[in-house]
């Protein structure tokens, strides 16, 4: 049997048979109670002045009866969470090689210069005056956007990723709404393996989605593409490279073909890590595309957000982009804000203020430490290590496509036929091995989809030993004594399988006191 | 390069397991054309953490921090204190560099910290259920909206005038083009406006805020029942969420949907964002939420645990049926507000209200001082509006000029309307000082 992570073997029948302890505890993985459940009248983790007597101004709307907040004091409150933090699994941790989402390492430089206090501790609204250098720094992230796909002009308040395309698809409106075409083109071409948000901010702008299909490469089928264009196309949303994994090799006929319809072209940035500072989407015929700074430029995910998702703009649309901007005047900076008197017709706010500015502190704290030479490296490394666990895999699980891929290797279950292993199991196995699990099930278009990426971050040894681990876990998978072991992963995690369908056919959104859970050890 | 750990050497035994000649090789799939053979020109090459850390003070130095001034400004972004361990919690890598919970066995701190932080909304808006957050308080509002519409099937928002007018403005835009009407009420200056005669059977929300932009306190409890009578819902923002521990919650007027900026706990300034949005509503109207939900369930061998759920409403499952297209959102800025609000308990979270309407109360006494200057509010919480005997831009100008960050000038927020002109915006909260409040008076007097 491999070993991996220093465990011997594979799986074992433990979990639910191994001796319970008197606490409920495992040594290190502690049961922890809701801070509801912890709290004592009394408590309290600040100490504040009392407040000065004054005449109340509150209009006679003062809060009656309590909120119900429990009260704890520092230490317990420190302990609490960071015993909460040791259940989670982190990049910070090992390989962490979930598709589509570049879990790259985040740079403590990075945290450290978005805390300085002349860019953290600056309010959005003080005069510009005041704020000189801060105007300077979103100015020089959009040097670097733009320059890095070059694209002429960039819309920096997007909040994340699908903000970003709902910004994009706005601008593909306005800018058809100046031709008075805005009416008719009511389509938007989306490959069926595209990210939701697609779909989702398509229909949310009124388009009707409709699917493109694929060929048998993975890729947009472009005579079907040309089949479907036409006067009422508005757009086509595809992501690029595609969320197989692969580049689109017919990109510049797309754009081309998108264009001659009189459509435009909506690129999903999410993939602009495979290669960001080596391929400049401006080169492809895009005329927008957002950046999720959160995965290609390193800001932390931070258990689902914040992020930021910059819009780059072609010249066709840069009229359109929403307040507000920088403006260089003179020696220094303002703001076009609503109401500036300005070229264009902007399509209104999407945010209150300027953007996510403590990511755009980070993400160019990343850019200047990387460099275009840097950059180039980093998407090259992505680019290898996918191949390399594609190519060190192959022979044991089932690539969903021939050819190289970008920064994601692709493959479907039909390593997995007959096992009675899904790709739910196997990689809720992975779990055992210490091993954050592939996105699984998307793209919807490949049967049992697991999607690695391992980023650029990852040493050869470890990409070593998770390709090893995967290897053990196919074999074992296609010996076909095993699906029973794979049904019950994983086991050693701090909770086994949760009961999603419990929890939505009978939705405890909140802590109540009378749903108080009992504890495990009671 | 620091970050990137393949030598050359493991760079040419992957290629072989491969069985490439080169990387580019691996990128053979892109047009010729678009395949730079270079790095891209324009950019300087990579930098150590000394020389990126300089850059970085220098684009500091050219800032005023209010760490190193009197410091008066609010208007949808308020500065506290943030307890030091907010800051070490979210910065531990588990939570920091973790992402979506989709894989619950392995992330169960992420999940319970968003029920905490799930239960500690309802309790602060009196609201049945809310999410695990939005982008920030002002993307909220349009998502508020655009549930309205869905849960009316009517498409005619009626926006208060004491709305902040960022928020207006998003709503408008959302309104343009995802097609509905936004009726926008004129600046309520005052807070004297009655949005009740513009209700009909076509509102699908009346949105208001509270305490309103320019600061007034109000109830809403016969707004809300004009709303329910005609089978309209009332949306209440709240951009000061410090202010829900001294007034009484929207829940309790009869809000249908709460919206909060969460920024004042836990989160810093930090130029705009990244901020948390609240969002809570009715238990009735839970299926038409937008953004991630994190429930309580069971493991397979019973114990509690926590995942994301009725996620049907979401777009990685619905697509284009989804009630919004929000994936990412504001995670680690829901655990600094938890952490914070966690701290601070029910005693520190109403006595830090106290304390913030106690500072705002003593600066309206102060500034009543100054002549010339007209408190316009008869009721605030620690943000008021003042008229000043001029136009207030360049005397907030003149202020900074002597190292004072005043407050707002109602004008560059609402640009178009020459009614506000004259109109300063100011906060006071639990960080400000009666010697930066003496300074606003002397350098107001001297300005004036």
């Amino acid at each position: 049997m491999d070993r991996s992570q220093g465990r011997t073997g594979g799986i074992v029948s433990v979990g639910a048979s191994a001796p319970a302890t008197f606490t409920g505890n495992r040594a290190l993985q502690i049961e922890e109670p809701l801070i509801f459940e912890m709290g004592q009248p009394g408590r309290c983790g600040v100490d504040l002045p009392e407040p000065p007597k004054v005449k109340d101004r509150l209009n006679g709307l003062r809060r009656t009866g309590g909120i119900g907040l429990p009260g704890l004091s520092e230490p317990q409150v420190v302990q609490h969470y960071t015993r909460l933090s040791q259940k989670n699994y982190a990049i910070d941790m090992g390989v962490y090689p979930l598709g589509s989402c570049t879990m790259k390492h985040n740079p403590r430089l990075n945290e450290k210069v978005a805390r300085f206090a002349g860019i953290g501790d600056l309010h959005p609204l003080q005069p510009v005056s005041t704020v000189q250098g801060a105007l300077e720094l979103i100015d020089r992230l959009a040097h670097w956007l733009k320059t890095l796909t070059g694209m002429p002009a960039v819309a920096m308040s997007p909040a994340a990723g699908a903000h970003g395309e709902m910004c994009g698809m706005m601008a593909i409106a306005a800018a058809l709404e100046a031709k008075g075409e805005r009416a008719r083109r009511r389509i938007v071409l989306a490959p069926e393996s595209a990210h939701g948000t697609n779909p989702a901010t398509a229909a949310a702008l009124g388009f009707t989605v409709k699917p493109i299909p694929a060929n048998e490469s993975g890729r947009v089928d472009l005579a079907a593409l040309k089949a479907a264009l036409g006067p009422e196309v508005a757009a086509i949303m595809l992501t690029n490279p595609n969320t197989c994994g692969l580049f689109e090799s017919e990109i510049v006929e797309i754009s081309e073909a998108v264009h001659a319809a009189g459509a435009y072209f909506y690129c999903d940035g999410a993939n602009f890590n495979a290669i960001a500072g080596r391929v400049r989407p401006g080169d492809l015929g895009v005329d927008c595309m957002h950046i999720n700074l959160h995965k290609t430029f390193s800001t932390p995910h931070g258990g689902g957000g914040p992020g930021a998702g910059p819009v780059v703009l072609s010249a066709a649309l840069a009229p359109y982009a929403p307040y507000p901007w920088i403006v260089k005047d003179g020696d220094g900076w303002t703001v076009a804000e609503d109401g500036a008197k300005v070229d264009g017709q902007p399509l209104g706010r999407l945010k209150a203020f300027h953007g996510q500015m403590g990511m755009f502190t980070r993400a160019l704290a990343y850019m200047m430490s990387h460099g275009a030479d840097g950059l180039k490296q980093a998407s090259e490394d992505a680019v290898l290590s996918a191949n390399y666990v594609m190519a060190a895999l192959k022979d044991v699980m089932t690539p969903a496509f021939d050819g190289p891929c970008m920064h994601e290797a692709l493959f479907d279950d039909g390593f997995l036929k007959d096992t009675g292993v899904s790709t739910l199991d196997f990689a809720k196995a992975m779990i055992d091995e210490g091993y954050h699990p592939m996105t699984m099930y998307f793209p919807l278009v490949v049967h049992g989809a697991m999607l690695i990426e391992p980023t650029e971050s990852q040493a050869k040894e470890d990409l070593d030993q998770f390709i090893a681990a995967l290897r053990s876990l196919a074999e074992r998978a296609k010996s076909g004594t095993a699906a029973e072991d794979f049904k019950a992963a994983p086991r050693f995690a701090p909770r086994r399988r949760l009961d999603e369908t419990l929890a939505a056919r009978k939705p405890v959104l909140r802590w109540r006191p009378s749903n108080s859970f009992k504890q495990a050890a009671e | 390069m620091r970050y990137l750990p393949l030598t050359d050497a493991d760079r040419r035994e992957m290629l072989s397991v491969i069985g490439a000649k080169s990387v580019d090789e691996l990128f053979r799939d892109v047009p010729q054309a678009a395949r730079l053979g270079t790095k891209v020109a324009g950019l300087s090459d990579h930098l150590g953490e000394l020389e990126v850390e300089r850059a970085f003070q220098s684009y500091a130095a050219k800032n005023v921090s209010p760490s190193v001034a009197p410091f008066f400004i609010g208007a949808g972004a308020y500065r506290h204190h943030v307890p030091s361990t907010v800051d070490y919690m979210i910065q531990r890598g588990e939570f920091l560099t973790s992402y979506t919970p989709y894989q619950p066995e392995i992330t169960q701190g992420t999940l319970q910290y968003l029920f905490e932080f799930q239960t500690q909304v309802t309790m602060l808006t009196d609201m049945e259920v809310a999410n695990a957050s939005m982008y920030d308080g002002s993307t909220g509002a349009a998502e508020a909206v655009l549930m309205a519409n869905r849960v009316t099937r009517r498409h005619k928002a009626l926006i208060s005038g004491g709305l902040h007018p960022h928020y207006r403005s998003i709503i408008q835009t959302t309104a343009h083009w995802e097609g509905y009407q936004a009726v926008i009420g004129k600046a309520d200056v005052d807070g004297l406006e009655d949005l009740i005669a513009g209700i009909d059977k076509e509102t699908s929300c009346v949105v208001v805020q509270n305490p309103s932009f320019f600061g007034h306190v109000r109830d809403f409890g016969k707004l809300a029942e004009a709303c329910h009578a005609a089978g309209a819902l009332l949306i209440v923002a709240v951009t000061e969420v410090v202010s829900l521990g001294l007034l009484k919650p929207p829940g309790e007027m009869g809000a249908d949907i709460v919206v909060c900026e969460g920024q004042s706990i836990g989160n810093g300034l930090g130029f705009g964002g990244p901020y948390v949005g609240l969002f809570a509503t009715r238990e009735k109207y839970m299926r038409q939420m937008p953004g991630r939900l994190c429930g309580e369930t069971v493991d397979a061998d019973g114990k509690r645990g926590f995942v994301l759920t009725l996620s049907t409403r979401e777009q990685h499952i619905r697509r284009e049926k989804a009630t919004s297209n929000i994936c990412t959102n504001a995670g680690l800025c829901a655990l600094a507000f938890t952490v914070h609000l966690t701290l601070l308990g029910e005693a520190g979270f109403t006595r830090l209200s106290e304390l913030n309407h106690a500072k705002a109360s003593m600066l309206a006494d102060k500034l009543a001082a100054v002549p010339g200057l007209q408190l316009v509010n008869d009721s605030f919480f620690n943000e008021f509006t003042v008229r000043l005997p001029k136009p207030a831009a360049p005397v907030v100008e003149a202020l900074a000029a002597k190292r004072i960050l005043a407050g707002v000038p109602v004008s560059r927020l609402l640009p178009d309307d020459p009614s506000v002109a004259n109109l300063l915006l100011l906060a006071a909260t639990e960080t400000a000082t009666d010697d930066g409040m003496n300074a606003l008076v002397a350098g107001l007097k001297e300005v004036l």
